[in-house]
């Protein structure tokens, strides 16, 4: 198991040194100097030298990746051109809010994806089975913006039940929760519909196995059956799917948070690609691959945990 | 007195896409308490599908058409469900083939066990001690050990040596057991019969075994019936069916029987031709494709079921009592 752990992690930290170099070549592959796109057509030379040296760009380009990642590596990347802050804590800022985002979500998808896929289990072949996988196909298959603008449209215009933009009141939980029911549903819709789907169909393998009879045999309980001795095993390969989903689900919400002029990474990201603010551009890709990779890794612990087949097989 | 265990003319058919199978067609046993019963013939003659209508857990798509499976007098079959499994697990108690799959491959042994005793309503504690006496009693020697691992750790005697456990913990009127040796090789099956045998004393109830196998029974059986494609063909105490078999379907199976034949010929003999289609059986014999007694009788009509003896009988046109 640690063995497996410490291959997991070093394939992690593999991955996001080909990100950073693969961010570095677009900076440089995309025309233009940035440094004029940033500062306009009015921008005076001596301006421009500025913010060229501010952003390392004089430098030969080998010393620039070699200075990010010592500097990355400590945690360190570098100063936003516009409010001269450490990227770092502009990111660390904002960060808090699309987490939240992303896990109430999650939060949503799992538990009523989990609920709907063994519903549709336990009623299979009925009339609830077939209107459950409609439905979940019908979840699927809408984007997650198109769900944004319309339930904006519907609740917060129309009816106005919920707040239509921004991360409510600071220090007044009520505002904030409901100013996150309609982004947190509108990424989550998706989700509901996969998790179902996936959720019923290894169910309903699991409920095909040999060892279920058994249990069933013992007479033992329909619930704990369900819950005990297929649901555990079914869970796996939905966990695996979620932790893959964390990173559309990040995406999603780059989406969502503009639709909702939330604060968060997407709002922060959107801005600097506009303003061009390549420090804050690539802190942030940074930041959010590694974060990305952290929850693969740990889903894939998670599993190797849950499944002691899986674990044995990995202790070699 | 009436029998512990009856089946009574059970028939049982499965909604398949092909149309019906008729797994089972007028099957009827019995059998007392302290008895051993075998059920032995080919595969896909509906052993596995008898052995699950004696505990009550037959697959969805099955259909029970007629009869009746009564335990101490009590059809089982048409109670509600969860009647149904308040029976398992208390008054019938189940081995299954393959100890590979039979337990759940994510939860420890001991878990397991503990939750097949829930009906005791002792505590998790208690019925951890339990298991343990009961593994040591089937000759599993680090009891604890086996109550921490998972099944996968185990080997595939320990394995059915735990699901027999299991099943005495029940302890049970009746005990059915899904052929308990086939999935084990030579020595792991004479360990298990061994165990078997020496357990039987123990049981106070009557043991239902079913096989492909005629050696199983002739180890642990006092009665057997033959089957052939959902039909009892012949009943008979283990040592009339050896000595005096009746029907050419069972005559053919002793042939057949490797434990026989492997030192006289060291070619194994097989019943020329394929068990009918269940979803649509011959008018006549079932066996009478395959039969080299058959005539045009055996082919159109079916055939009587002739006695023999107050406990042998045989369902064959030219069995003659
Ligand atoms: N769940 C099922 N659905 C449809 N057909 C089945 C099912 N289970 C068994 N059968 C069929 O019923 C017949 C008897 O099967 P089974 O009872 O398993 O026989 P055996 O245990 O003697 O091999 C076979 O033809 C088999 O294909
Ligand atoms: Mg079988």
């Amino acid at each position: 198991m640690l063995g497996y752990a410490i291959k997991r992690i070093a394939l992690a930290l593999l991955i996001l040194v080909v990100v950073m170099l693969g961010m570095f070549a677009m900076v440089f592959v995309i025309p233009g100097d940035p440094a004029s796109i940033a500062l306009g057509p009015r921008a005076t030379p001596e301006l421009k030298a500025l913010l060229i040296q501010r952003m390392g760009l004089d430098q030969p380009l080998l010393s620039q990746i070699w200075h990010f990642f010592r500097a990355a590596a400590t945690g360190d990347l570098g100063i936003d051109v516009w409010s001269k802050r450490p990227v770092l804590d502009v990111i660390l800022e904002v960060f808090p809010q699309t987490l939240l985002l992303g896990v109430v979500s999650l939060g949503w998808a799992v538990v009523l994806g989990i609920a709907l896929g063994c519903l549709a289990v336990i009623w299979r072949d009925t009339f609830i089975d077939r209107l459950l996988g409609v439905l979940s196909v019908s979840m699927i298959s809408v984007p997650s913006f198109v769900i944004a603008l319309y339930s904006l449209l519907i609740f917060a215009v129309w009816l106005g039940w919920l707040p239509a933009i921004g991360a409510g009141q600071k220090g007044d939980w009520a505002s904030q929760a409901r100013a996150l029911i309609l982004p947190s549903f509108a990424i989550g819709v998706t989700w509901i519909g996969y998790i179902a789907r996936l959720v019923r169909a290894s169910m309903l393998e699991v409920m095909g196995a040999n060892h279920i009879r058994t249990a069933r045999a013992f007479g033992l309980p329909e619930t704990v059956v369900v819950l005990k001795y297929a649901l555990r095993i079914a869970i796996v390969p939905t966990i695996a799917i979620v932790a893959i989903g964390a990173g559309s689900i990040l995406s999603s919400a780059v989406f969502v948070e503009t639709v909702f002029s939330r604060p968060g990474i997407g709002t922060l990201i959107t801005g600097a690609v506009e303003k061009r603010n390549y420090p804050v551009v690539m802190g942030t890709v940074l930041f959010m691959t590694a974060f990305y990779l952290v929850v693969v890794t740990a889903a894939d612990l998670l599993i190797a945990r849950l499944d002691p087949r899986v674990r044995d097989v990995l202790r070699g | 007195m009436s029998a512990l265990l009856e089946v009574d003319d059970l028939s049982v058919a499965y909604r398949a896409e092909g149309g019906d199978v008729a797994a089972l067609r007028g099957v009827s046993l019995t059998a007392q308490a302290g008895e051993v019963i075998g059920i032995v013939g080919e595969s896909g003659c509906g052993k596995s599908t008898l052995a699950a209508a004696l505990i009550a857990l037959l697959d969805a798509n099955a259909d029970v058409t007629a009869g009746e499976v009564r335990l101490n007098g009590r059809d089982i079959l048409s109670l509600h469900e969860d009647a149904r499994r308040k029976l398992r697990g208390r008054d019938i108690a189940m081995i299954f083939q393959d100890p590979m799959t039979a337990f759940s491959p994510v939860l420890t042994m001991g878990d397991q066990i503990i939750d097949f005793q829930q009906h005791t309503g002792l505590s998790r504690a208690a019925r951890r001690e339990r298991a343990r006496q009961m593994l040591l009693k089937v000759g599993i020697a680090d009891a604890d050990l086996c109550l921490r691992r998972y099944p996968h750790e185990l080997s595939g005697g320990m394995r059915q040596r735990a699901a027999v456990a299991a099943a005495l913990m029940a302890n049970p009127a009746l005990l059915v057991a899904d052929e308990p040796t086939t999935a084990l090789d030579v020595t792991m099956e004479a360990q298990i019969i061994h165990l078997l045998r020496s357990l039987r004393t123990e049981i106070n109830g009557a043991i239902v075994i079913v096989t492909h196998h005629l050696g199983v029974i002739g180890e642990l059986c006092d009665r057997v019936y033959v089957m052939y494609a959902g039909q009892v063909v012949e009943e008979a105490p283990v040592d009339d069916l050896y000595h005096a078999p009746r029907h050419p379907y069972t005559r053919a199976l002793i042939a057949c029987d490797p434990g026989a034949i492997a030192t006289r010929q060291g070619v194994l003999p097989t019943i020329p031709g394929r068990p009918p289609d269940l979803a649509a059986p011959p008018p006549g014999c079932s066996f009478a494709p395959r039969c080299p007694q058959a005539d045009a009788t055996c082919r159109s009509t079916a055939p009587p079921r002739v006695r023999v003896s107050d406990r042998q009988a045989a369902l064959c046109h030219k069995v003659v009592p």
